[in-house]
């Protein structure tokens, strides 16, 4: 059993997550951010881990504002993720999307969203290509308990079930939208029976085994890659504030110490060595090597140079299309008829 | 469309030049496929998608449930990963459904990744009055889009163009608004399938006039070329600009007819305050303000929701004898 075991994987993932996002907010505390709008998935490790270590190379996914971890478990490269959320030119998106719009054709991500909901129709439409096409590819969208709320996530169940298409609808449920408590935000709680009245396979998961998660998310994906589609929630707590500027005042301490404790990461470090699978000094190695490599990311996008100015126009249309015309051009040859 | 594959019609409709136009790119490219609320099994609910279902078959072409936001949501993900949908929304008022998928995504793919992907699509819908259809399902909400960077706008108003617009969105790697109008549909004109003068994103000067230019676009231009002849037996004569795409937009045929006629009218079935012709008359404004002989004129329906009783609907939008009297008026 224990050499077929992908704990130590998991565990790597996940602790790559967690560094990734103090680097983000050390990022942001330096002064080196492009803006505020720093979603932090800390404490929420477990679901990408999962459902990331899941899914096959071929397979694509949607995210939303709290997407970095997604992207890490499915080889997103820290380097230019942080060159991204900095806003610099070699960022995954030329530093034009920044942190909640990091997107990378190459692995397969379709986009993270800043709209609530807004990517979860990306998925049906890549379900229909991967259909349409016999590809065995399997798209799986990311989001939060707030995107349960969004009528568009519904829409996008029955077409999944309607057209049996080959997606996956994954929700990390962290307890909070925003700054408003999940209990103030729904009515009836048990997410899984939504998706199963659409027709859905449904996983809910409530606690810290991320071996067994994942096990069972493949099934999940799997089924999905036979048509029949999914839903998957992970249950799980937001460490910190919505944003980075959030310092989240609308919940006491005692529940921010009591629910940090249940943290996947320290879970999954006690299995490993209560299972012998590493001992100590290898964790404190791999969490070495984990730190090495995000400190490596932090100064290339640091150093990472700023666009063009020009670079403003680019990318609004096709590259045989003219670029927009500046505003300045036009005003000067207003003033100069 | 009885013979499919004609080069040429002497007489067609609109309707069927958009059904050739779907009709000759699904056979020229597989990834087109159609999705929408009753494209399939009924034809599109004004026809425009009519056998398709025969020639293509459901997996290519899609009946949707009543989704909008997921329809384009769908079709946005479907582009981005190798197909080209042509997506319907069987009203420009169902837009209100649909607008996060339409400018926050849609009209987003391409710039907010880097560049490295785009999502091309054409979203083929109808406005406009005319059917006694009410507020909710006669609007002309080309503004919207033309108002958000990304998406390429297309009004045709004749058979020619609606068929060339539409081959052309749909081989162009930009997304595509196609905005139809009901009372199209049924117009007819003809059709060069081989048309070697067609050029996309250049406006169509339909009547050329050394007195008043008058710029339009969609079903307003068979207004405007009605308003021609009386104003021609006046000794007005007009020049009629049909815009076709009001992105791109050829700012540059507008100014050189206004410079040459040295007044316009710029007349659409939109609402008036911050519409298509408060643009035009902007750009008419910044590049001819020296020579302009009169202020420009915004001739669209009135700055209220659409009515329903026919005789209100008929003066909601321009009529004839008023764009003839504000035409007369502008050259006296």
């Amino acid at each position: 059993m224990m050499s077929n075991t992908l704990l130590p994987e998991l565990y790597t993932t996940m602790k790559r997550i967690r560094s990734f996002e103090e680097r983000v907010g050390e990022l942001f505390i330096k002064g080196e951010s492009a803006g505020t709008m720093l979603h932090l998935s800390t404490g929420e490790e477990i679901g990408p881990a999962c459902v990331g270590t899941a899914m096959k190379e071929q397979d694509t996914f949607t995210t939303h504002h709290r997407g970095h971890g997604i992207f890490i478990a499915r080889g997103g490269d820290p380097k230019k993720m942080l060159a991204e959320i900095a806003g610099k030119k070699d960022g995954y998106c030329k530093g034009k999307g920044g942190s909640m719009h990091i997107a990378d054709m190459k692995l397969g991500h379709l986009g993270a969203n800043a709209i609530v909901g807004g990517g979860i129709p990306t998925v049906v439409g890549a379900g229909i290509s991967y259909k349409y096409l016999k590809e065995e590819r399997v798209s799986v969208a990311f989001f939060g308990d707030g995107a349960m709320q969004q009528g568009i996530l519904y829409e996008s169940m029955n077409m999944a079930s309607l057209w049996k298409l080959p997606v996956v609808f994954c929700c990390i449920n962290n307890q909070y939208g925003m700054g408003t408590k999940i209990d103030n935000a729904v009515g009836y709680k048990d997410f899984s029976k939504r998706a199963e009245s659409f027709g859905l396979k449904t996983l809910h998961i409530n606690d810290l085994d991320v071996e067994n998660a994942y096990n069972k998310s493949r099934e999940i994906i799997e089924d999905a890659r036979k048509f029949q589609p999914g839903f998957i929630e992970i249950e799980c707590y937001r460490f910190y504030g919505h944003a980075r500027m959030d310092k989240s005042p609308y919940r006491n301490d005692l529940e921010e110490t009591e629910m940090r404790k249940l943290d996947p990461i320290d879970y999954a470090k006690k299995e490993l060595i209560k299972n012998n699978m590493l001992n100590k000094e290898e964790i404190s190695e791999i969490d070495k090597n984990i730190l090495n490599e995000m400190d490596e990311a932090m100064e290339f996008a640091i150093k990472s140079p700023v666009n063009d100015e020009n670079e403003i126009f680019i990318d609004v249309y096709s590259e045989k299309d003219p670029l927009p015309i500046s505003i300045d051009e036009k005003i000067n040859k207003i003033l100069s008829n | 469309m009885s013979d499919l594959n004609q080069n040429f019609f002497e007489k067609i409709t609109y309707r069927d030049a958009l059904r050739l136009a779907i009709h000759d790119a699904m056979i020229e490219d597989k990834k087109i496929i159609i999705i929408g609320v009753d494209v399939a099994n009924y034809g599109g609910a004004y026809g425009a998608t009519k056998d398709l279902l025969k020639i293509f078959g459901k997996e290519r072409v899609i009946d949707a449930p009543i989704s909008e936001p997921a329809i384009v949501g769908a079709a946005v993900g479907a582009a981005m990963t190798g197909l080209r949908p042509v997506a319907e929304l069987m009203y420009v008022d169902f837009f209100g459904m649909s607008m996060d998928q339409i400018v926050n995504q849609l009209a987003k793919v391409r710039y907010m990744f880097g560049g490295q992907i785009s999502a091309p699509l054409v979203l083929r819908t109808q406005g406009g009055t005319g059917r006694s259809a009410g507020a909710q399902h006669s609007q002309s909400l080309e503004s919207w889009i033309m108002h958000t960077p990304g998406l390429f706008l297309s009004m045709p108003s004749k058979p020619n163009d609606a068929y060339h617009l539409l081959r052309h969105a749909l081989r162009i790697d930009n997304p595509t608004i196609f905005i139809e109008h009901k009372l199209l549909y049924n117009s007819t004109g003809y059709l060069d399938k081989l048309d070697t003068n067609f050029s996309f994103g250049k406006a169509n000067i339909i009547r050329e006039g050394e007195d008043i230019s008058i710029i339009s676009y969609s079903r307003m231009i068979n207004f405007a070329e009605k308003a021609a002849e009386i104003l021609n037996q006046n000794n007005i004569n007009s020049e009629i600009i049909d815009l076709r795409t009001l992105n791109p937009l050829d700012s540059k045929t507008i100014i050189k007819s206004v410079n040459k006629t040295k007044r316009a009218l710029v007349l659409s079935e939109s609402n008036y305050t911050s519409s298509v012709p408060s643009e035009i008359t902007s750009i008419i404004f910044e590049n001819c303000y020296r020579i302009l002989k009169k202020p420009v004129i915004r001739y669209t329906a009135e700055d209220t929701p659409v009515p329903v009783a026919p005789n209100l609907e008929k003066n909601y939008i321009p009529t004839i004898e008023k764009i003839v009297e504000y035409s007369k008026k502008l050259c006296n």
